[in-house]
């Protein structure tokens, strides 16, 4: 892999992603040993590596052999595995289990995540933490089967009713989501929180060696799960403050929170930024497709280079802004209609232009199709278009 | 005219509150009859010891503020989602007593998903199951257990099967399923309605101890304010209009020695668990 991956100094307390840590499952294979694995499948078992105590989900494409890789796995190990009567089912069994102090994972693909979002806002007014991986599909509706990243405003804006966010990591390689699983777990138990790990049919479905380098972050305490009120106080795990001064007062806790969270959970890798003039901003499967257009483009005597956020939110508006000072225009590349774009033009603030190419209804873009938006870009912005 | 030759008896308590009822006052109506479930509730986990271990899961609805009145763990479900609530409990904590409690409109409507196959898989959980034939807290609209011909304020001419269908049996239907080891109605109707219920609430706790399966009380109460009645007219029309279409009685009992013709019989039961 050759991306640097890159983090603000000091910005967060968190590990490196890319770096793992010395709690390497027993009997892993050594490092440089890889194997051919599917990414549904690898980010199944990294669940299961990271210490993941139930699973629950419901079958639906492109995600379905995770699904199908828990149910053979779990009962393995002695965990609970449940293929729930739907997506409500199963998002609720994951409350439960989580009230009940467990490390919990549910994963479905966008209709199925469609489904959850009155959940989603349960947990995160209830301060459950839940891995919640969502493997996208072409939309709107029951759209295709294809690899999309349609449900970006759904993941970082949007899911349940009523004000929060939740943190949502994007893996652009199978080895990278890999290690954001047991990152994830670690965020939503340190924050109390849903995390969303955000993936696309193309990162579920294709199969690419990764090394087995696993990782399980250690449990604390939840001094507030539901074990029976047993020579302790009854303790509740709920969202609901009829009072209007007791919901306030909750909803400032949880943006207190989020402002933690924004503060020392951005995540970002950046490739060939020191010279670049223009700058693709791309996450997930699209920034693979960024990197071959990038190599072609600098072939071409263009300096590109790669913005990748790993955190869409919290998003790297910060570290995008301060790239103005060096590039010229920016091009966001994405398989949706045009989403994240918005947020890289927010961080920008109109500093420097902004250009999208994006594909729907699983259509990817093509390298050279990034490479044609990139000289349009580079000529309406000065350059010579080379 | 006699002067008393012996001592005055010691008083001798009859009544008293339950160990695991709050001492506090309810947000329900007056004359309503999750007070006295609630109560059923207490007194039957208090004599068999489970408060320590119990993990209860409130409803959306009036009884939203259970855990409130009962002093459990307790989580809050989304509407209509408390069997799969449950059941994410009961897998994680598997000597947890798992208790859920809902209304009509919760369990019937919304959340016959949930409820059907949490039954259909046995989960080893007590579901109480209040049925009061109306949705009160929004108001008093037409739930799926509403009489025909009950008034109510989305049935303001009366239920009308011809375009809302006939009232759900719930607890018929799921007695039906293998996975089902217990399922009874009762009523707090009067006070022997009310014995018989907290029999068959017991029953339904010492199901899932004996991790024989999934277990459901339909508890038939009323709902004076969503019907328009005085506390006392609503107990007269609850034996009058409502026992009539919902029988009180055990309807499937596979822990039962010897079982009912045609009956599935339940799976083999695992180690019974002590009683705390």
């Amino acid at each position: 892999m050759t991306a640097i991956e890159q983090r603000p100094a000091g910005a967060s307390t968190a590990p490196a992603v890319t770096t793992p840590a010395a709690a390497t499952t027993a009997g892993a294979a050594t490092p440089r040993t890889r194997i051919l694995r599917k990414g549904n499948e690898a980010i199944a078992e990294a669940a299961i590596r990271a210490g993941c105590d139930a699973y629950f989900g419901y079958p639906i494409t492109p995600q379905a052999e995770l699904l199908e890789w828990m149910a053979r796995r779990m009962p393995e190990e002695g965990r609970v595995f449940v293929q729930a009567e739907s997506e409500l089912g199963a998002i609720n069994m994951a409350l439960g289990a989580a009230a009940a102090g467990a490390r919990v994972m549910v994963s479905s693909s966008s209709p199925g995540m469609s489904l959850m979002a009155e959940t989603m806002s349960y947990m995160a007014a209830s301060e459950l933490p839940v891995l919640v991986v969502n493997v996208m599909r072409g939309g709107p509706g029951l759209g295709s089967i294809g690899p999309s990243q349609g449900d970006y405003f759904q993941a970082t804006k949007g899911h349940g009713h009523g004000d929060y966010r939740v943190p949502v990591l994007a893996p652009s390689s199978i080895g990278e989501a890999m290690a954001l699983v047991a990152d994830s777990f670690e965020i939503a138990e340190r924050y109390r929180t849903p995390v969303i790990l955000l993936a696309d049919g193309i990162l579920g479905q294709a199969m690419e060696p990764v090394e087995e380098i696993y990782r399980t972050p250690a449990r604390t305490a939840a001094e507030w799960a539901l074990s029976g009120a047993d020579g302790r106080p009854p303790r509740v795990v709920k969202s609901l403050h009829l009072r209007p001064e007791a919901l306030e007062a909750h909803n400032r806790h949880l943006r207190s929170k989020e402002a933690a969270i924004r503060d020392r959970e951005v995540r970002w890798a950046g490739e060939h930024l020191e010279d670049a003039d223009l700058i693709i901003v791309a996450y997930g499967t699209s920034a693979r497709v960024a990197r071959t257009a990038i190599a072609t483009a600098r072939a071409s005597g263009m300096k590109a280079g790669l913005f990748r956020p790993i955190s869409l939110w919290p998003f790297p508006s910060i570290q995008i802004r301060s790239l103005a000072d060096r590039a010229r225009a920016f091009l966001v590349v994405e398989m949706s209609a045009g989403q994240m774009v918005e947020d890289v033009r927010l961080a920008l603030d109109g500093a420097r232009p902004v250009a999208f190419h994006g594909r729907t209804g699983g259509m990817v873009p093509t390298p050279g199709e990034v490479v044609a938006a990139l000289h349009r870009l580079d000529i309406r912005t000065g350059g010579t278009g080379r | 005219m006699t002067t008393p030759t012996t001592e005055a008896p010691q008083p001798r308590v009859v009544y008293e509150r339950p160990e695991l009822l709050a001492e506090r006052s309810t947000s329900y109506c007056p004359g309503c009859g999750h007070g006295v479930v609630h109560r059923l509730i207490a007194e039957v986990l208090g004599e068999l010891g489970l408060g320590p271990r119990t993990i209860a899961v409130a409803p959306v609805g009036c009884a939203v503020f259970a855990y409130d009145y009962l002093d459990l763990d307790f989580a809050e479900a989304p509407h209509g989602r408390a069997p799969a609530v449950a059941t994410g409990i009961r897998r994680v904590r598997p000597d947890a007593f798992v208790l859920t409690y809902q209304g009509d409109g919760d369990l019937a409507a919304i959340g016959t998903a949930e409820i059907v196959h949490t039954a259909a898989r046995g989960e080893r959980i007590t579901a109480v199951f209040v049925n009061n034939g109306i949705y009160g807290m929004t108001g008093g609209q037409m739930a799926p257990t509403t009489l025909v011909g009950q008034k109510t304020t989305s049935s303001p001419t009366g239920r009308d099967p011809a375009f809302t269908g006939h009232p759900i049996p719930m607890t018929e239907m799921l007695a039906v399923l293998p996975g089902v080891a217990y399922a009874a109605r009762g009523s707090i109707a009067d006070a022997a309605s009310i014995g018989r219920t907290r029999q068959y609430l017991k029953k339904a706790c010492e199901v899932q101890l004996a991790g024989s399966g999934f277990a459901i009380v339909e508890v038939l109460s009323n709902c004076p304010v969503g019907w328009g009645m005085t506390p006392v007219d609503s107990m007269a029309w609850l034996t009058d209009h409502v026992m009539p279409v919902y029988p009180v009685g055990v309807i499937v009992d596979r822990t039962a020695p010897t079982k009912p013709a045609g009956a599935v019989p339940a799976e083999p039961a695992t180690a019974p668990t002590a009683k705390g």
